[in-house]
């Protein structure tokens, strides 16, 4: 009797069970790391999911620090950038790494794009994925927009003014958005704070969640794979996908790898090349904000040139920002302008491959053109690559559906 | 899968180019090397030494604090004291303008800027050529006129040092009926104390102290990054014995 009324109350199970019982701590891991199947023959390509998460967390984690030094005032914002640069303790670290981070984080979801377009990532039933990760690509837009405001430099003040003033082409309500936009006449102290509250609470948000939401749309339908082959076909009497393996510990331990490449690179840059030769920190940002001299080429930063390459090649104000915001916003329809019923471009015919390989040489040259002076020959270069940027688009449901495939086989193409 | 990596290969091939390019792009002028030796301890004293005897009269390098100056260099508090602060007290100070800056923007129309970051802004190569293209303008209020920079306020403080000298320029009537200016090369007019090697080491002296407090972190970071790289090695190593170990089972 006695050992019986000690045992009443004691947990059965343990701390973990006495969780579980509250709130579905196990359930939660399983399904999304130790018994997430992934295919087992993601190559080098898939790292950039996970590198884009690594790049958030790091900017998300210097920026907290940044926030703790940076004054948000027309007055100060400048000056507290050099204080956090030679006066704290690390900041010069703290801050080379979030501005190396904001480009980074542009390369590694160019490339995620990228991967995607090569492998069918959008097409049925990843749609839902593709959109929302093209909301967080606009997010992200948005937030390097925001931030690259508020060192307030030369390059800070005359980016923000020529990007906002292209909301002014709007007819009959631009000049009272580009109002708003600026909470001013013209971008001042109150522009700035405004900005600043952006960078640091509302798109920060915005974006944690909308990741959150990429990753759950994700694993409800599972990750696509370089063959494009749905792997919950073939499953073994467990339920288990015959080419899956577990997101843990397989994935993660190759993604650690990927990671400290990643690192290796970031790391190369921020202490050997923070500015990257004007590139990530542009050269006129080292003198504070003029509002009386304009510098002598206004360029955007890197990651917006292509569309800014297409809105300088049309002469029309109005039609150079429609086609420009189109730029923007087309690659959203993408899962319904492929008509082809192949995932993958190992399995697609030459009319995809051909049209894929142009486009990354138009998107490239269109980034680089967007950094040269809008004269001469440039446009005119301009102008060609703006038309065939479109044409990848628009002619996409043509060329995909009148393209041959060859056959898909059954299982995942992998050598151990 | 040639096609595949064609594509990857072109996307990095673009990336490099586009990288180059931003670092090519500069002033218009075709400028002269800078060949400045960051590491060069004694050159950076020498700097030191030129900005505050020539330069903080007028400008300031506001973010830039004598101590750090100091241990950078190698300098004890007292040295920094008596050989470099004029018109500062304690060493934690940043460096001031000796001249008032309204009276200055008054006097020359325009406020000498602050030189803290210059050198980045502009790029050192900017900075030594700057210093190196006074020469004799009768139209110019200060007698002077700069190859680098047309029209500047600033007048000629080396020309005890360089000496004075006139540019030559050929004109070359366009098609269109404008007059385009080639520079053609400077003329000695009048000898300063120096001869044209010391004046260039002289200015590339200043230029490396300017680049200095600039980012004044910069010798810091570099050595920093080779450990944070070499540490990245070694965990790189072992995480690939690590997923190799875990994929083995995998077929």
């Amino acid at each position: 009797m006695a050992r019986i009324e000690a045992e009443v109350g004691k947990p059965q199970g343990g701390f973990v069970k006495w969780i579980d019982d509250r709130f579905p701590m196990t359930a939660t891991l399983k399904y999304h790391v130790t018994e997430y199947y992934a295919s087992k023959n993601f190559n080098w390509r898939y790292i950039f999911g996970v590198l884009a998460f690594v790049v958030l967390v790091i900017q998300l984690l210097t920026g907290i620090f940044l926030t703790m030094n940076y004054k948000p005032a027309a007055a100060d914002a400048f000056a507290s950038v050099e204080y956090i640069m030679r006066d704290v303790e690390w900041g010069w670290l703290i801050r080379y790494m979030h501005s190396t981070g904001a480009s980074f984080f542009f390369v590694v979801v160019y490339l995620h794009m990228f991967r995607a377009m090569l492998y069918g990532s959008y097409k049925k039933p990843r749609e839902l994925i593709w959109l929302i990760g093209m909301l967080i690509f606009f997010v992200l837009m948005a937030e390097g927009f925001a931030g690259y405001l508020l060192p307030w430099g030369q390059m800070s003040y005359w980016g923000a003014q020529v990007i906002i003033s292209l909301f002014g082409a709007i007819p009959w309500v631009g000049e009272a958005i580009v109002e708003i936009i600026r909470g001013d006449y013209s971008i001042s102290d109150i522009t700035l704070n405004r900005f600043f509250a952006l960078h640091v609470i509302v798109l920060p948000l915005a974006l944690i969640g909308l990741v959150f939401v990429h990753i759950v749309a994700l694993h409800e339908v599972g990750s696509n794979n370089p063959d494009g082959i749905d792997i919950k076909k073939n499953k073994d009497a467990n339920g288990k996908p015959l080419d899956g393996v577990a997101f843990h510990p397989y994935h993660t331990s190759k993604d650690l790898v990927g990671i400290i490449v990643f690192l290796m690179i970031f790391s190369g840059v921020v202490f050997f090349a923070p500015d990257m030769g004007g590139m990530f920190l542009e050269h006129a940002n080292f003198e504070p904000a003029n509002l009386t001299a304009t510098p002598e080429h206004i360029a955007p930063v890197w990651y917006y040139t292509p569309y800014y390459a297409i809105l300088r090649a049309v002469p029309d104000k109005l039609w150079g920002f429609i086609l420009f915001a189109m730029a923007v916003v087309l690659p959203v329809f993408l899962p319904w302008l492929d008509r082809c019923r192949v995932r993958s471009i190992r399995y697609r015919g030459w009319m995809y491959k051909t049209a894929l390989s142009v486009f990354v040489v138009t998107f490239i040259s269109l980034g680089w053109l967007g950094l040269q002076p809008a004269t001469g020959t440039y446009v005119l270069l301009a102008r060609i690559f703006s038309v065939l940027y479109f044409a990848f688009f628009l002619l996409m449901p043509f060329y995909t559906a009148m393209d041959k495939t060859k056959p898909v086989p059954d299982r995942v193409v992998y050598h151990a | 899968m040639l096609k595949l990596k064609t594509a990857a290969s072109l996307m990095a091939l673009g990336l490099c180019l586009v990288a180059t390019q931003g670092m090519a792009a500069g002033g218009g002028t075709q400028l002269e090397k800078a060949d400045i030796d960051p590491d060069n301890k004694s050159s950076l004293q020498r700097g030191a030494r030129n900005f505050m005897n020539y330069c903080s009269g007028c400008h300031s390098a506001q973010y830039v604090r004598y101590n750090t100056i100091g241990k950078y260099l190698g300098l004890s508090e007292e040295q920094l004291i008596d050989n470099l602060m004029f018109n500062a007290e304690k060493t934690f100070e940043t460096i001031r303008a000796t001249m008032p800056t309204d009276d200055a923007a008054r006097w020359y129309g325009v406020a000498p800027p602050d030189l803290s970051l210059m050198a980045r802004a502009k790029g050192a190569d900017y900075v030594f050529n700057f210093l190196k293209g006074f020469y004799v303008s009768e139209s110019s209020p200060t007698g002077v006129d700069n190859l680098v920079l047309a029209g500047t306020s600033m007048p000629h403080v080396l020309w005890e040092l360089q000496g004075y000298q006139t540019a030559n320029f050929s004109t070359h009537n366009n098609d269109d009926g404008s007059v385009e200016k080639t520079f053609e090369g400077f003329e000695v007019l009048s000898a300063g104390s120096m001869d044209a090697e010391d004046y260039d080491e002289f200015v590339r002296d200043t230029v490396n102290f300017l680049a200095y407090i600039a980012e004044p972190i910069r010798s810091d970071r570099r050595k920093l990054g080779v450990w944070v790289l070499m540490y990245l090695i070694f965990f790189f190593i072992l995480a690939s014995m690590l997923k190799k170990q875990i994929w083995k089972d995998v077929n």
